[in-house]
């Protein structure tokens, strides 16, 4: 039994097979890792260095493409066909183009169960907190490692606790809390920690809600963002998958570096300004900022949830003349979901430009490089310079409301009056 | 283990992430480390690349190579001949995939040390030498996890050797 244990503290013990706690160097056996196709061909050159015949588990690796999907130039269609060449080889999983983008695929084809530790070759891995998982993104070598072996090791992380309190009001949504939490905290805040979510607003969300927190706890440099498995969560994960799932929750007594309570009931829907995720402001205080481009979308906000809160936002409305409007749901099964319930179609009529499920825009690889001097309102995680292609453009992250509402006046713009 | 070389500081200080170290518009597309190196840090600072010599250290404030977990940064840093990075702390990421190819990353203050300086590094001793401005400068030790993927010149070839993780857990 040990003393008590945090989240992280509980599920590297038991991939450890020992009592581990904070500081601790523990070897872990780790249930699935995957790579995408910004990462992978560094995985297979590393995997093939490391002279193992094949992987420990060819079910409980995968491959994404989705970072530059469909591939946009010739050296993306080069790592695309050796990473195709690689899974025909060794048999293990590939998703390729228009399947959707890992941090949705993953979870949602039923990869991740509570309880799990997954690793990922993406930052963005940490998203599968919101089920439970210790999941944290690593660099491709680390990863090759973990497909040669199935372990890797880890640093047992520190715990943050955060408790998030309060109703969340009209307009405000869970990418305006995460924001706001990595306001506080700053880029540098959480580095090295897991860190736990608590509270009334997070119990009240749903799980799609839930994962825009998990994602961007590497935003303010956390290893991980996870959070107890209630209900939802427990819906949610045998809804997608078939394996066992083994909750964890921390200890009564379990040590903590430090426990903040942050009162939500009176936050507005924030923005993150250029050229940093934690320059955060009230939405309302840049209403003079003009836009020439909105995007929704990626591992952040382009689940189903999320583009449903856009189109009640457009309602019947055309977007700004002078502004481009790019949706890209998260994954296929979004995607058909999404044209069942008339979402697209509203999407389309009100002059979007619908692409097909990846990360190209947020990444800068294709699908929407915005022009020199120009301004981008966008659902995705990170706003630093020249991460949509462009070192001279400019950055602005938010909900999928304020990005709707933007897109609808060609300037930033407090949703709260289209709802 | 020493290491000797100019210090180059970049546009930006703290936070600088693995964005600007090697952008995605170059590394989502170039495979060859040695190509990717010639546009390091070219967001943030353009002429960086040319004012480059072999040996150099990069020196940065705190939380250096936070965001993406592209292996491709401290691939291309390793790849354009920079010996190792001094700054005050690093990202968890970016901080084991450096060790994993074999790059050193040094923590230690680095508020006295300015472009140019003439920095000298004994990773053994546990001291940082600023020639320059004759100050010498403690340094964090190195976890003995991450030492010995640095001996062993990265985590592959400690894997091959060792044949899995050798280390005191």
């Amino acid at each position: 039994m040990g003393k008590p244990k945090t989240i992280a503290e509980k599920i590297l013990s038991n991939h450890a097979g020992r009592d581990v706690y904070a500081g601790d160097i523990a070897i872990c056996d780790v249930d699935f890792c995957f790579g995408q196709d910004g990462t992978s061909s560094i995985i297979i050159d590393s995997f093939k260095k490391l002279g193992v015949k094949k992987p420990f588990d060819r079910t409980r690796f995968a491959m994404v493409i989705d970072h530059s999907a469909p591939s946009p130039n010739l050296g993306v269609s080069a790592i695309h066909q050796k990473m195709r060449a690689f899974a025909k080889e060794t048999g293990v999983g590939l998703y390729d183009i228009g399947e959707g983008v890992c941090h949705q695929l993953i979870p949602e084809e039923g990869h991740v169960v509570c309880g799990d530790l997954i690793l990922g070759a993406d930052s963005h891995t940490c998203t599968y907190g919101a089920i439970n998982a210790l999941s944290t993104g690593v660099g491709s070598t680390d990863l090759a490692i973990t497909l040669a072996s199935g372990k890797n090791w880890f640093l047992v992380p520190e715990t943050l606790k955060i408790v998030v309190n309060g109703k969340i009001p009209k307009g405000v949504y869970s990418k305006d809390i995460i924001l706001c939490i990595i306001k506080v905290f700053g880029a540098n805040g959480g580095t090295y920690k897991s860190v736990e979510f608590y509270g009334e607003a997070i119990e009240s969300m749903s799980v799609d809600a839930r994962l825009t927190i998990s994602n961007m706890a590497v935003e303010m440099g956390a290893k991980c963002g996870i959070m107890e498995a209630d209900q939802k969560a427990l819906a949610w994960v045998s809804a997608h998958s078939t394996r066992n799932t083994s909750p964890v929750k921390a200890d009564s007594g379990a040590r903590y570096i430090s426990v903040k309570e942050i009162d939500i009931s009176k936050l507005a829907p924030q923005v993150a300004k250029p050229h940093t995720v934690d320059n955060v402001e009230d939405a309302k205080s840049l209403e003079d900022t003009k836009i020439d481009q909105a995007f929704i979308g990626t591992c952040t906000n382009g689940r189903l949830e999320d583009l449903r809160i856009a189109a009640s936002v457009i309602g019947n409305r055309k977007v700004h003349k002078n502004i481009r409007f790019i949706i890209g749901p998260a994954s296929k099964n979004i995607y058909l979901q999404a044209i069942k319930e008339g979402l697209i179609q509203r999407f389309i009529e009100c002059g979007a430009a619908v692409i097909s499920p990846g990360c190209g825009p947020c990444v800068g690889t294709h699908c929407g490089v915005p022009a020199d001097g120009e301004t981008v309102i966008s659902t995705a995680n990170r706003n630093f310079k020249g991460r949509m292609g462009n070192p001279n453009s400019f950055i602005y992250l938010a909900s999928p409301a304020t990005v709707a509402a933007s897109a609808i006046e060609g300037r930033i713009t407090d949703p709260r009056k289209y709802l | 283990m020493t290491y000797r070389g100019k210090a180059r500081r970049l546009a930006v200080n703290d936070n600088l992430n693995t964005d600007y170290v090697i952008s995605g518009r170059y590394k989502f597309k170039i495979q060859d480390p040695k190509e990717l190196a010639k546009h390091i840090f070219e967001d943030i600072c353009p002429d960086f690349p040319s004012r480059l010599k072999k040996g150099d250290f990069i020196v940065a404030g705190e939380n250096f190579g936070c965001g993406s977990s592209r292996e491709q940064a401290p691939q291309s840093i390793k790849a354009a001949g920079i010996s190792a990075v001094i700054a005050k702390s690093y990202a968890r990421i970016f901080y084991r995939n450096a060790f994993n190819i074999g790059l050193a990353l040094i923590e230690c203050n680095t508020d006295t040390i300015e472009e140019g300086d003439s920095i000298e590094v004994d990773l053994t001793k546990g001291k940082l030498v600023n020639k320059t401005k004759k100050d010498t400068l403690r340094i964090k030790p190195i976890p003995s996890v991450m030492m010995t993927l640095l001996k062993d010149g990265g985590v592959i070839e400690h894997f091959r050797k060792n044949g899995g993780f050798r280390f005191a857990t």
